[in-house]
């Protein structure tokens, strides 16, 4: 449904994104994952024809967005990180302009802002000005404006963004009830979001993907280590290298602000627990605490960010 | 044409939906309406000081003694209340970010940017018509040359063209609605000024290019019943020109 090949934007010197690749089958949401400022944004409005970019290729429903634009903007309903909202506008008078505006016409416009409405549950309120809303009701009436004209492709930029906890589940609740009807893009730099909603994730920091694929794989693929916290009475120099000589270790590193804390690495699979507090009891340097670290998605995440960072800085 | 029809009758709806038309009409109105008072009560003085001392009523052209200086009088008000009428509907739809709306939508820039000018252009033609009630109640005192009345109506309404097809543009290059004023009263203010440079005189070459240049000029000839088809060409030339650009930076602004 949509493909997108080596898309590069540069502003300047400055790439926003670079050589960016991905391709989403009919009815599959994916997740856009990335810190802020990672390009995602960036990517979305090119996909949805409202910035050209400077290289590469990106078709939505078989249609070239730089050529085509007029059919690919009929096929795609698109929501900004800032809800496009008109504050002097009723919920009503906004969605019927939006449904003309998408090239809806006559008969066809009231049934499609009846289904807009009822979908983001906003019939009771759809006679009130878009100025007195709250945060969560101008999220849903820019979902509402996204979908009303039943496009098959649907990009949301951080739909949940800014929202409360409540809101929050039932805005996953609305786009995972869009999916399968709909292609769905979301991005996001909240993990569980993508974790709840996604069946593939893309993640990209720094204008570049760092990782494709599906979300349980990705998970897995990423938890490349175990973390195991230590604290000891008597912290040395000593120890740190005891400790790094046992097996299956792969790093050290002191924890800051704990006196006698370290965080041990080991390789994936293998339980190094039993080792380290022999090494530790051993030495006489008085084991105090020892505990395996369950590594979330996030801190993966978080390292794989942050190491593509250390690596960038190191190229440039 | 139906695209366009949406964004016309959209932008007509944030007009009358906000209080800008109605502020921006009520203003005009009151203001033109003060200056004919003067100029009409004038007239009538100056008419009957010369039925007095001469003892006969005067043959006094009423195009030339109070529409003239009614029409002109409202040329000068337009220039600094048509950027009220201009000023946000570019920036507004860059600042509140429904500019996305519009530019992932299936319209054409050029049917934006038409659409956005025809609904002030509509909504200008509004405040032109209300003032017609000035020659309305001039008929009933006394006998009205309709020709040079409606003639300088035409040469209103392209002026007014004029200017908001330059305050769409000055509306189209900033976010922030003051700033957009301010360009295009400056814009206008310069047009204006050209004509004050030149005064008339076009003895040399140079001279002749910047007389015509001048709005002042060219609103002259209509308001003395001229509808010359250079006028037209020249407002015609900047409406369009204005538009141009418009356009032009909109879709600029897309590639940064």
């Amino acid at each position: 449904m949509i493909d997108v090949q080596h898309l590069t934007k540069r502003y300047g010197e400055i790439s926003a994104i670079e050589d960016v690749t991905f391709s989403v089958a009919k009815g599959e949401v994916l997740g856009f994952l990335g810190p802020n400022g990672a390009g995602k944004t960036t990517t979305m409005r090119i996909l949805t024809g409202f910035m050209p970019a400077t290289s590469g290729r990106a078709t939505v429903a078989g249609y070239d967005v730089f050529e085509n634009p007029m059919e690919v903007k009929r096929r795609i309903g698109y929501l900004p990180e800032t809800p496009p909202v008109y504050s002097e506008m009723t919920i009503n008078e906004y969605l019927l302009f939006v449904a003309k505006l998408k090239g809806l016409r006559g008969k066809s416009i009231r049934p499609c802002l009846e289904m807009a409405l009822q979908k983001c549950s906003l019939g009771d309120v759809a006679g009130r000005l878009i100025a007195n809303l709250s945060r969560g009701y101008r999220q849903r009436v820019g979902l509402a404006q996204a979908i009303i004209h039943n496009p098959d492709v649907l990009i949301l930029d951080e739909p949940t963004v800014g929202l409360d906890p409540k809101q929050i589940i039932e805005i996953r609740q609305l786009i995972r009830s869009l999916s399968g009807e709909h292609t769905i893009i979301l991005s996001t730099h909240i993990l569980p979001e993508a974790t709840a909603i996604c069946q593939k994730v893309v993640i990209i920091n720094r204008g570049r993907i760092v990782a494709v694929d599906s979300q349980e794989r990705l998970s897995a693929q990423l938890r490349r280590s175990e973390k195991i916290t230590l604290r000891v009475a008597r912290s040395s120099a000593e120890l740190a290298g005891r400790l790094a000589a046992v097996k299956g270790v792969q790093q050290v590193t002191l924890e800051e602000g704990i006196p006698g804390g370290f965080v041990v690495e080991s390789e994936l699979g293998k339980d190094v627990r039993e080792d380290l507090a022999r090494a530790v009891v051993e030495g006489g340097f008085g084991l105090l605490e020892i505990r395996p670290i369950s590594m979330s998605l996030e801190d993966v995440f978080l390292r794989l960010t942050t190491e593509e960072n250390l690596e960038g800085r190191g190229r440039s | 044409m139906k695209n366009l029809m949406t964004i016309v009758s959209k932008e007509l709806k944030v007009y009358f939906i906000s209080p800008i038309a109605y502020v921006v009409t009520a203003v005009f109105l009151i203001i033109t309406d003060f200056l004919f008072y003067l100029i009409a009560v004038n007239f009538t003085r100056i008419s009957a000081q010369v039925l007095r001392s001469q003892g006969f009523m005067p043959q006094f052209n009423l195009q030339q003694m109070v529409f003239r200086p009614t029409y002109i009088n409202m040329s000068v008000i337009m220039l600094f209340i048509m950027p009220m009428l201009t000023m946000r509907l570019f920036a507004e739809e860059k600042k509140s970010k429904t500019a996305e709306l519009l530019m992932t939508s299936p319209v054409t820039l050029t049917e934006i940017v038409l659409g956005k000018f025809l609904a002030a252009l509509a909504v200008f033609s509004i405040m032109l018509l209300m003032t017609f009630h000035m020659p309305l109640i001039l008929t009933a005192l006394t006998k009205v040359d309709w020709r040079p009345v409606l003639a300088s109506y035409v040469g209103l309404l392209l002026l007014g063209g004029v200017f908001l097809s330059l305050g769409l543009f000055a509306s189209s290059i900033t976010e922030n609605q003051i700033v957009a004023a301010v360009i295009s009263l400056g814009l206008f203010l310069g047009l204006w000024l050209i004509g004050v440079a030149s005064q008339g005189d076009v003895s040399t070459n140079s001279q002749a290019i910047v007389s015509y240049l001048s709005i002042t000029e060219h609103l002259e000839n209509f308001t003395k019943g001229l509808l010359d088809t250079r006028d037209v060409v020249y407002f015609g030339s900047l409406i369009i020109l204005g538009l141009f650009l418009t356009h032009r930076v909109v879709e600029s602004q897309r590639w940064k």
